[in-house]
């Protein structure tokens, strides 16, 4: 396959390099000020290697990337609220030429679910989005394996920040705001960790399976335009406020504190939960668990990297892989 | 399932309606007539438990029937389950149930009323200075749980800015968690208390 990666993050610099690994064959990349493009596969280490030096990635424009020969679209730019935009725009781009979408970017997805599957019922492209929800962990894959319309929950720890920071409050004693710091350190949590310790995260990706869950009982595109789920339907709440004395008392009765998203037909829930300290969802540091409740099947937990460029990007190319 | 046999054409079920009757004149009968009830109880392997329950029962003027302690099997938590049966006025049977959660013994179930659900939330917030008892007596009132045990951790003591936590047990009746821990999210959050809770509805 063709492939056309928009952003360079560390997701989308990491496709571009495994890209060849798996086969496919990198035509253009771009940042949000310039782009390489060559539609016989580009030098994707020598592009990059200027990034790193401060350099454009070449001498193209980022319009022209998404205007190259590709048979992919990997839109792997910052996730955006609202309008979802510059990601939408891109999605709807590739779509009317009838190229695939796989998205990395949350935005699309949790905020115009039903735009995205609308332009893509008009479209021969089709989306996936594995990427979007729980890094390297294979959640969208699995309930579309098991069947969504069996499946009535979704529940995880999603991010890996914020369980970082709760389980090291948790076995040290230390309190929110010395081990946020520590996670700034160590690159754990960014400078501004809002997005993470305030839920909004975990509940962009629950509200993602949501939409999932919902679209397996629509029979049209105008009654999951009725039912499809946003941001500001989610019941969100953070952890910054969590004193280490609440880890302690939860401790001492074999529990420890959580942030636990669950989506279900109902709708998205996100907030510190009480859980058995070794208990299925007590992953700790940063890593992600996903647990779902199957009609038939019961419980199931995938557990693994929720983040991370080559975790990331290894759901990005299992993405592409169904395309073929 | 098969269905229910029916009675054969022409067969009137007159007995259960006179049954029926005839108990609820007896019933009615008397305003001063003593009630009968059943109390379970769970208490600590120690010496002396057994009458430390006991004494709310006689202080309250209840006339004690029997007593089945089962000193053999143990509750899930561990204690020595009991059964007492009383006899008392009517209006003397909460106070008894009361005076036994104060001495810190655990009704497991009054009459038909079944704590069969237990749930532990953690409580962060001001808990000392919005008045804690207050704070657990209107949980009490509004969710119909009872509060079984809770232990506070304010290390900064009362008048800190910093936020306190308390890890509360609650009995909840039979599948009545959820609700339960709906109702305790809105009665504190006027105090601006957050509530930590188990995932609802769930193991």
């Amino acid at each position: 396959m063709r492939l056309c990666v928009l952003g360079a993050g560390a997701v989308g610099r990491s496709v571009a390099e495994l890209a060849p690994e798996y086969g496919h064959t990198v035509t253009a990349l771009s940042d949000s000020s310039s782009a390489v493009v060559d539609p016989d596969g580009l030098d994707v280490e020598t592009a990059l290697a200027r990034k790193e030096a401060d350099e454009a990635l070449g001498d193209a424009s980022p319009g022209d990337a998404l205007a190259a020969e590709y048979d992919v679209l990997v839109e792997a730019t910052p996730t955006t609220l609202g309008d979802a935009e510059p990601g939408f725009s891109h999605l709807r781009t590739a779509l009317e030429r009838d190229n695939h979408v796989v998205l990395a970017n949350k935005g699309p997805v949790a905020e115009r679910y039903a735009d995205v599957r609308e332009l893509e019922a008009d479209s021969a492209g089709e989306v996936y989005f594995e990427a979007t929800v729980g890094g390297a962990i294979p959640v969208c894959a699995t309930v579309d394996d098991l069947g969504a319309e069996h499946v009535s929950a979704v529940r995880g720890v999603l991010n890996g920040t914020a369980n970082f920071v709760l389980s090291r409050m948790a076995a040290e004693g230390l309190d929110y705001d010395h081990v946020l710091a520590e996670a700034q350190d160590l690159g754990v949590a960014e400078a501004d960790p809002s997005f993470d310790v305030e839920g909004t995260d975990a509940a962009l990706k629950c509200v993602i399976l949501a939409n999932v869950l919902r679209e397996a009982d629509c029979d049209s595109l105008d009654e999951l335009r009725e039912v499809e789920v946003t941001l500001a339907d989610a019941e969100v709440e953070g952890i910054r406020d969590i004193p280490g004395s609440a880890l302690e008392l939860a401790a001492e009765d074999g529990r420890t504190v959580r942030l636990v998203g669950e989506a279900t037909r109902d709708g998205v829930t996100v907030g510190p939960r009480l859980v058995p300290e070794n208990g299925t969802l007590s992953v700790t540091g940063t890593r992600n668990i996903v647990e779902i409740d199957h009609e038939y099947a019961g419980g199931l937990a995938i557990s693994g990297r929720g983040a991370g460029g080559e975790e990331t990007a290894s759901a990005v190319l299992a993405d592409v892989a169904r395309l073929e | 399932m098969p269905s229910e046999s029916t009675p054969a054409p022409g067969e009137q079920p007159v007995d259960s309606d006179e049954t029926a009757e005839d108990a609820a004149e007896t019933d009615g009968g008397h305003e001063t007539e003593l009630q009968a009830h059943t109390i379970r109880l769970e208490l600590v392997d120690e010496p002396g438990q057994l009458l430390a329950a006991l004494k709310p029962i006689a202080d309250n003027g209840a006339n004690l029937l029997s007593i089945f302690h089962e000193r053999g099997s143990l509750t899930p938590r561990g204690r020595i389950p009991v059964e007492v049966d009383i006899e008392c006025p009517p209006d003397r049977f909460e106070g008894i149930l009361e005076d036994l959660r104060d001495r810190g013994v655990n009704v497991i179930q009054a009459d038909a009323e079944e704590y069969g659900d237990e749930v532990t939330l953690v409580l962060v917030g001001h808990l000392v200075d919005t008045d804690l008892s207050d704070t657990l007596k209107n949980i009490q009132d509004c969710s119909g749980a009872s509060v079984a045990d809770i232990d506070l951790s304010a290390p900064a003591g009362a008048g800190s800015s910093a936020h306190s936590s308390a890890r509360l047990r609650l009995r909840a009746h039979a599948g009545e968690t959820a609700s339960v821990i709906e109702t305790v999210r809105e009665v504190v959050a006027e105090k601006d208390i957050d509530v930590i809770a188990p995932l609802e509805g769930r193991r």
